[in-house]
């Protein structure tokens, strides 16, 4: 390590606190520093706006304020407001104008303040910026990055319109790749791919990471979009997770390795498209998988990944595939209710447990 | 680009903006044609009685402005200088068309010509006319991007946060609005208290102009005056064309929510037939160099027939090209 543990954070709910040292993805050696995630993704940014003068970021209240979260802070005073640019309240033509701004040449980066917003924008997403591409055979693309963040977390209170996790609304559409990153390496590295992609990139920020930190290359990198994320290899049980998951499935790891299971880790940091092939050998040498997703359980992206696993190690596999997903409900206000709307690490150790003993949890 | 005072002086414009009409009337019809006999699949919108509208907005653009066209394109495109060739054979879902098949009569975009796509989800193209705009302004450069909409397409969000938007940061747009009187069957009037379209234009700012669809002159008129404003970086204009939508909805449409009289009533303005009267009583042009241009015109759609015929429908092993870039 070339900076000292420090920011700690607490996972809430049942989770025990976890230094950022869990997920260790910059080398010894390698100049780095201590970013949070969302100084990571501002760091990508301003690298991006530096370097190509086509890249410009518009959304609500981006400017001066720096977004609702403060992601754009000081962008504003570096680049003007031509470049960091406020707009109205219209999310559909903010994603609209960025689609006609990317087919003329520019890069927008743009921003809906919460994802739960994106239906009003969902024309310009889904049935637009997606498959303009196509339907001209190729005539022309679209290289926006579109920013929201997601999530929600137990004691937040943010309630129904505020919480959601939607990364399957924008996976399920062909011409869409859709980011999810865990940790703030990835974020950095995954933003440059996103605004450097030829595509229109929906990249979903995780809200309860944004305060999160980790180490930081001080040298410049971009990660390949498509790709799963190893983060930690084990050789009894793969958890397949993203976002903020993935670091239940960390903390699920360290509380079941002195029990001698080794638990292999891997995170989709891009949902789609979905990095098949490396899902699939995990579930060939571990035999056992276990999905683990935030967002809803009903026809959500656990789901997708089970079945992959399904697809690509069926003889390999020694137990029933296990899902743990978010409650299927709308994300309620009251703590009472509002603890379990989503996965915590003790569902992933039980899931885990589940697979070893080889059958269903419950049963 | 002659001034509009001018253009009656400019053989070269007029006839330019005849032959595109025409163009468009016989594609239309040869359109219409190949779907009644079955040889088109999917829908057909035709443009047939609103050729005075696009040619006389595109014929004030430059090959370098842009537009962004609709479910009722094929017009737009050959005012704009698409090649009918390649129109028709994306018609018939040809490799040869220009989006090599995949995306059909709604979807036809010529980005050679100055095009960013034509969307079929009503005013879809509006933001995107917005955002080229924005492109423009950021780089300094002169060009002016123009969405087309119908009457309907006045009703939706995407027009109004355009046009907010667009005034707003006072970008190169046109906003052409083609007042056909109907949004599928029903009439804007029963949708909308607001009947002259333009008024609409105040609230946001920005001026609004209405013309007599019918007439090429007066269309080409406003849209040199709106487009030579949002070049000298005057801002946008809402540019209502009052039109008529002569065919159904969709060819073979049954058309039970209008009389044939009205229809009957509009098809005698005839927007072709009225730029060819004053061609011949104020333009020194002959009724035979303009019968010429039409047997001339329709050798062009032979052609193109003949060239989308001769076309292949897309390998199934490029099911996939496309999707990503």
């Amino acid at each position: 390590m070339t900076a000292p543990l420090r920011d700690a954070v607490s996972l809430g709910g049942n989770a025990p606190v976890m230094s950022p040292d869990t997920i260790r993805q910059v080398p010894d050696g390698v100049p780095a520093r201590m970013l949070s995630y969302q100084e990571a993704i501002r760091e990508a940014l301003r690298e991006e706006m530096r370097r190509d003068p086509a890249v410009f970021l518009m959304g609500e209240d981006i400017a001066k304020h720096g977004g609702a979260f403060g992601v754009t802070r000081t962008l504003f005073d570096e680049f003007g407001a031509e470049r960091v640019r406020n707009t109205p309240i219209s999310e559909n033509t903010i994603v609209g104008a960025a689609t006609g701004a990317a087919l003329v040449g520019m890069r927008p980066v743009a921003e809906i303040m919460f994802v739960d917003f994106s239906g009003l924008a969902m024309d310009q997403i889904a049935t637009q910026a997606a498959k303009i591409r196509f339907m001209t055979g190729g005539q022309c693309s679209v290289p926006w990055v579109l920013r929201m963040p997601q999530g929600g977390g137990a004691g937040k209170s943010t309630a129904a319109q505020h919480s959601q996790s939607l990364e399957v609304w924008f996976a399920h559409i062909p011409g869409l790749k859709v980011v999810l990153p865990s940790t703030p390496y990835d974020a950095k590295g995954l933003m440059k791919a996103a605004i450097r992609d030829d595509n229109p990139v929906v990249f979903l920020e995780q809200k309860l990471l944004y305060s999160f930190k980790g180490l930081v290359p001080e040298a410049e990198y971009v990660l390949p979009l498509s790709r799963c994320g190893v983060k930690r290899y084990g050789t009894d049980v793969t958890v397949v997770a993203s976002g903020y998951m993935v670091w239940h499935a960390m903390l699920a790891a360290e509380i079941l390795a002195p029990e001698g299971i080794s638990v292999e880790v891997v995170d989709v940091c891009t949902v789609a498209p979905l990095d098949e092939e490396t899902i699939g050998a995990s579930a060939r040498k571990t035999g056992r998988v276990v999905a683990v997703a935030e967002a809803c359980r009903q026809y959500g992206p656990a789901n997708e990944w089970a079945m992959v696993a399904m697809e690509r190690a069926w003889n390999e596999l020694k137990a029933p595939v296990v899902r743990v997903a978010g409650r299927n409900s709308p994300v309620p206000f009251a703590n009472s209710i509002e603890n379990g709307a989503w996965p915590g690490t003790d569902d992933v150790v039980g899931a885990i447990r589940s697979a070893m003993a080889g059958r269903r949890p419950g049963a | 680009m002659a001034a509009a005072r001018d253009v009656m002086a400019d053989r070269a414009v007029l006839l330019e903006m005849y032959r595109r009409m025409v163009r468009i009337r016989q594609f239309e019809l040869a359109a219409t044609n190949l779907f009644k006999r079955g040889q088109l699949k999917g829908t057909v919108h035709t443009y047939v009685g609103m050729e005075a509208s696009g040619v006389g907005v595109c014929m004030a653009l430059r090959r370098d402005d842009l537009i962004a066209g609709t479910h009722r394109s094929h017009g737009h495109n050959i005012a704009k200088g698409a090649d009918v060739k390649r129109m028709m054979a994306e018609l018939l879902g040809k490799e040869t068309g220009y989006c090599k098949g995949r995306g059909g009569s709604m979807h036809i975009a010529a980005f050679e010509t100055g095009s960013l796509g034509a969307l079929a989800v009503v005013a879809s193209g509006i933001p995107l006319a917005v955002g080229a705009a924005l492109a423009f302004q950021m780089r300094g450069e002169d060009r002016v991007a123009v969405p087309f909409t119908g009457d309907a397409g006045s009703n939706t969000g995407n027009w109004h946060e355009g046009l907010n938007m667009a005034a707003t940061w006072n970008l190169p747009v046109v906003f052409v609005l083609e007042n056909n009187q109907y949004g599928v069957s029903t009439r804007i009037d029963d949708v909308t208290k607001v009947h002259d379209l333009s008024l609409r234009a105040a609230g946001y700012g920005i001026p609004g102009v209405r013309v007599d669809g019918f007439d090429v002159l007066a269309v080409y008129e406003a849209a040199v005056a709106a487009v030579a404003r949002a070049r000298a970086g005057e801002g946008p204009t809402l540019l209502v064309t009052e039109s008529y939508r002569i065919d159904g909805h969709y060819a073979g449409e049954p058309e039970v929510y209008r009389d044939k009289a009205e229809v009957a009533e509009y098809r005698a303005k005839d927007p072709i037939t009225r730029f060819r009267s004053r061609l011949e009583s104020d333009g020194d042009f002959t009724a035979a160099e303009l019968d010429l241009i039409d047997v001339e015109i329709g050798a062009q759609i032979e052609d193109a027939l003949a060239f989308a015929r001769a076309g292949s429908e897309p390998d199934p092993s490029t099911a996939l090209d496309y999707i990503y870039a």
